[in-house]
């Protein structure tokens, strides 16, 4: 074994693989709750990837069959049902991880210098996620599927002068049909996890050459002992490989719960028109995306058409995603962890999360005057809380960081 | 940071405990994925047994049927076709149907049938895959005088009689299959289902 | 704003944005009666595959199942082979019918969807109801229509059944001051082969029957599911002690 083993290093850095990223990267001690997302987040990417590929081999990309493969996978083939359910209800739960992910960032300060380009790989990642998932989303060619799509890609029309063009583009017709389908499949199942892959090794890559950031938002690497490790940091194989097996297990029960016994999960994860076959002729009654872009799709609906154009609305969609890559220069705190923050930023980051959840519940429902008026509101908040930021966080108080982590 | 005393036997059960468990769990997770590469119901119902009426087919006429995609003759063999299969034994490489794969042991019989006029046979050609063509007529000028009516591969030239049984000489090593198949009355069988083998 | 304007309103924005805004203003919504399903009722399952097959397969198909997956509710080949088999050959072909659709859409304006999946699109509940309130209504070509699918295409099929239902309706002022029916409720004017609880047993029977073909590895995802979560509850503990005995070294 040893032997095999020397063989090996010799040819390729196997063991110093091992020790860099593993058993000699000393991560902080004091990770809580919210630092099992990114090692979930790589568990629901194996799952998609997996389940993604068996389904590949039964699904057929075209439009007048991909509907019946679907429920070909579902009744004929033995256990397409388990795999169909776990990869939809692994796109959920890729969002549900990346979106908590997401706001551990937001509460520690991990966006913040050294660690700016994990957050930038980051926002890409979820960038590409959001594409992969809606183009994944016209596969089954349910209504849903295909209004969706058509409403999405329609926003692209609202893009001044080249719009028209560019929406034909994306689609390769006139409408969402066979051949939107087939490229959609294409993008879905090759191009996008090839980038998706490329991304997340940066994000690693880039992580571990900083070091992890952690609740108190202090640099463990300042403090080390003799031999150069950071006193407050622990390996993370085996102490932080434990932790996320415990993780991991508890998040299989939740996802197994409802792969098994709700993979509905009551229409939000698969919807009820969904199993209608997709309909160029027939809109459906009520269209709403899945959950995990509702928070958009309500910002889209609340910006009023301006000079006869839709187009104000699809650009504060797109910037209300985009400037999340702002966020690590938007901040001006000294401090990073909401620890030590003052009371501005915890004001503003409860605002944030009540406008972004609120606007999510938004965009499920029908609009009406009211809900319209709501969402407004709130996105206004949604881009006070960055576009004030530079401001609140410079004028928050603050209390004085540990020189060391924190351990309970 | 390790001064304080560690349980290792604690330590290293919890471990085992854990690999195993992950073990097992790998397995059951891949075993869906597995299981989901057999053929389907879809499969299943297209290779499905095969209801064949013989009462419809002619002295001496063959008819094609499909089960499991591949080509399956029937033929209603003469009186005389009969007759001719026992004259040939000497030229043939198994003429008692020894090779046990190429037939179920109720067709190991020298028509290598359960009723002697009908013989069911697949129609792949146990060399190289080609279907040979239905040649019943005895001693055609291509194939020669002593040629008893039987099938003759287009491919390679390989030569069976009236039981698909190989002549020696030919590049086929083997005689043609003989599928199973059951009589459900006296002029219905089933292509696919051993006799005696419940529905 | 009135409903009609509200309407115009809704879709001209529709048109400049191609979303469809304020919809749910339209149609008034009738309270569904819940289906009494029960996927483990064999027998159930049974006369509902029995009256489907009776009387939506001349029609609606259920391209997506196999007739041998009936196996699952209790039946055995041969019995599928005897009894249901009327649109197909070999009990392993799907449910289809011989209608074309084309033909189909000349007679009733629209072709007959596929129900396989039905109750997964609808729910059951609609289902339900929707079996049970065709009511006469002489303005329809059919001379039937539908208390919660309004100028519905499908005339009564089961009406022999059920009996002829007729609307019992009161005046209302609309908004808009002129006077509107409202339908309060059904009254059966020509009773059918059955009592109304025969027949709503039977409409029971066929949802239930529905909402299996919807899905029919349900049952096995749900024992699947059990087995899983009971293992992984196992692991829990496991993995929980693990973590707890290796960070006793963290400080």
């Amino acid at each position: 074994m040893e032997k095999l083993l020397n063989w090996v290093d010799a040819r390729f850095p196997l063991t110093a693989t091992w020790k860099a990223h593993l058993s000699e990267y000393y991560a902080p001690k004091n990770f809580n709750f919210w630092y099992y997302f990114g090692s979930l987040a790589i568990l629901v990417l194996v799952i998609q990837i997996v389940t993604g590929i068996f389904l590949t081999m039964n699904y057929k990309p075209d439009a007048s069959q991909a509907f019946a493969s679907v429920e070909y996978i579902m009744r004929d083939v033995p256990y397409g049902w388990l795999i169909r359910y776990a990869h939809s209800t692994g796109a959920s739960a890729f969002f549900i991880v990346v979106y908590l992910h997401m706001f551990r960032a937001m509460l520690y300060g991990s966006h913040r210098k050294p660690r700016e380009l994990i957050w930038i790989f980051g926002v890409l990642i979820y960038l590409v996620l959001m594409a992969e998932a809606f183009m994944g989303y016209l596969l089954p060619w349910g209504q849903m599927s295909y209004w969706g799509a058509q409403v999405i890609v329609n926003l692209f029309a609202a893009v001044p002068f080249i719009g028209e063009d560019l929406s034909i583009w994306i689609r390769g017709d006139y409408v969402v049909s066979d051949a939107t389908l087939n490229r959609f499949f294409a993008f879905h199942v090759i191009a996008l996890p090839l980038v998706l892959l490329g991304l997340i090794a940066a994000h690693i890559v880039a992580l571990h050459e900083v070091g992890s950031n952690n609740p108190d938002g202090v640099e463990i690497k300042k403090k080390k002992d003799e031999q150069g490790r950071p006193l407050d940091g622990i390996p993370f194989h085996p102490y932080y490989t434990v932790k996320d097996i415990l993780g991991v297990v508890v998040f299989l029960i939740v996802f197994s719960a409802i792969v098994f016994f709700a993979p509905e999960m009551n229409g939000y994860f698969l919807e009820a028109n969904n199993f209608i076959p997709a309909d160029p002729l027939k809109t459906p009654e009520h269209i709403a995306p899945v959950w995990y872009f509702t928070p958009y799709y309500a910002i889209l609906r609340a910006i009023p058409p301006m000079f006869g154009s839709q187009f104000p609305g699809v650009l504060a969609m797109g910037v209300a995603v985009l400037i999340f890559f702002l966020l690590p220069w938007l901040d001006r705190s000294p401090v990073k962890s909401i620890r030590y923050r003052g009371p501005y930023f915890k004001i503003a980051l409860t605002l944030f999360v009540i406008a972004f959840i609120g606007l999510g519940w938004l965009g499920i429902l029908p609009a009406t005057e009211l809900y319209t008026w709501i969402a407004r509101v709130l996105t206004v908040v949604y881009f006070a809380f960055f576009l004030l930021m530079p401001w609140y966080t410079k004028h928050d108080a603050h209390k004085q960081e540990p020189e060391r982590v924190t351990a309970k | 940071m390790s001064e304080m005393t560690v349980d290792s036997s604690k330590r290293r059960f919890l471990v085992a405990m854990s690999s195993t468990l992950g073990g097992v769990a790998a397995v059951g997770a891949a075993l869906p994925f597995v299981f989901s590469m057999n053929p389907s119901a879809r499969a299943l119902a297209a290779g499905a047994p095969v209801e064949v009426d013989l009462s419809k087919i002619e002295p001496g006429m063959k008819v094609d049927v499909e089960w499991r995609g591949k080509p399956v003759w029937v033929v209603h063999r003469t009186p005389e076709m009969l007759e001719l299969l026992g004259k040939h034994d000497d030229k043939l490489t198994d003429p008692n149907s020894d090779n046990t794969n190429q037939q179920p042991p109720y067709c190991k019989n020298p028509t290598r049938a359960i009723k002697p006029e009908y013989f069911i046979v697949v129609g792949i050609c146990t060399h190289l895959g080609c279907s040979p063509t239905y040649r019943k007529e005895v001693g055609p000028a291509d194939l020669g005088a002593d040629w008893p009516g039987g099938w003759f591969c287009p491919c390679h030239g390989s030569r069976f009689d009236m039981a698909a049984r190989v002549f020696k000489g030919s590049p086929a090593p083997t005689n043609l299959v003989v599928p199973p198949h059951k009589y459900l009355s006296e002029s219905k069988v089933l292509i696919g289902e051993d006799q005696g083998a419940s529905a | 704003m009135s409903k009609t304007q509200k309407r115009i309103v809704g879709s001209l924005l529709v048109l400049v944005l191609g979303l469809p805004f304020g919809v749910h203003a339209a149609g008034a919504e009738v309270r569904l009666d819940k289906a009494p399903v029960n996927i483990n009722d064999q027998e159930s399952l049974q006369r509902g595959a029995r009256v489907f097959v009776n009387y939506c397969l001349n029609c609606h198909s259920a391209n997506y199942m196999r007739y041998t997956r009936m196996t699952d509710i209790g039946l055995t080949e041969a019995q599928i082979k005897d009894n249901l088999l009327y649109a197909a050959d070999k009990p392993g072909e799907t449910m289809t019918v011989a209608m074309r659709p084309k033909d189909a859409k000349e007679w009733f304006g629209a072709a007959p969807p596929d129900l396989t999946v039905i109750t997964r699109s609808r729910g059951a509940d609609w289902v339900y109801t929707y079996l049970r309130t065709f009511y006469r209504d002489d303005s329809r070509p059919t001379g039937w229509n539908n208390l919660v699918f309004d100028k519905v295409g499908m005339p009564h099929v089961l009406h022999e059944l059920q009996g002829h239902l007729t609307p019992v309706v009161h005046e209302v002022t609309g908004e808009d001051g002129k006077p509107h029916h409202v339908i309060e409720r059904l009254a059966l004017a020509k009773p059918g082969k059955m009592t109304l609880a025969e027949y709503d047993a039977l409409v029971a029977d066929l949802v239930n029957y529905l909402t299996w073909m919807g899905e029919p590895a349900k049952a096995q995802r749900m024992r699947t599911g059990v087995a899983v979560i009971l293992f992984l509850s196992l692991f829990f503990v496991v993995a929980f002690y693990l973590k707890k005995e290796f960070w006793r070294d963290v400080h």
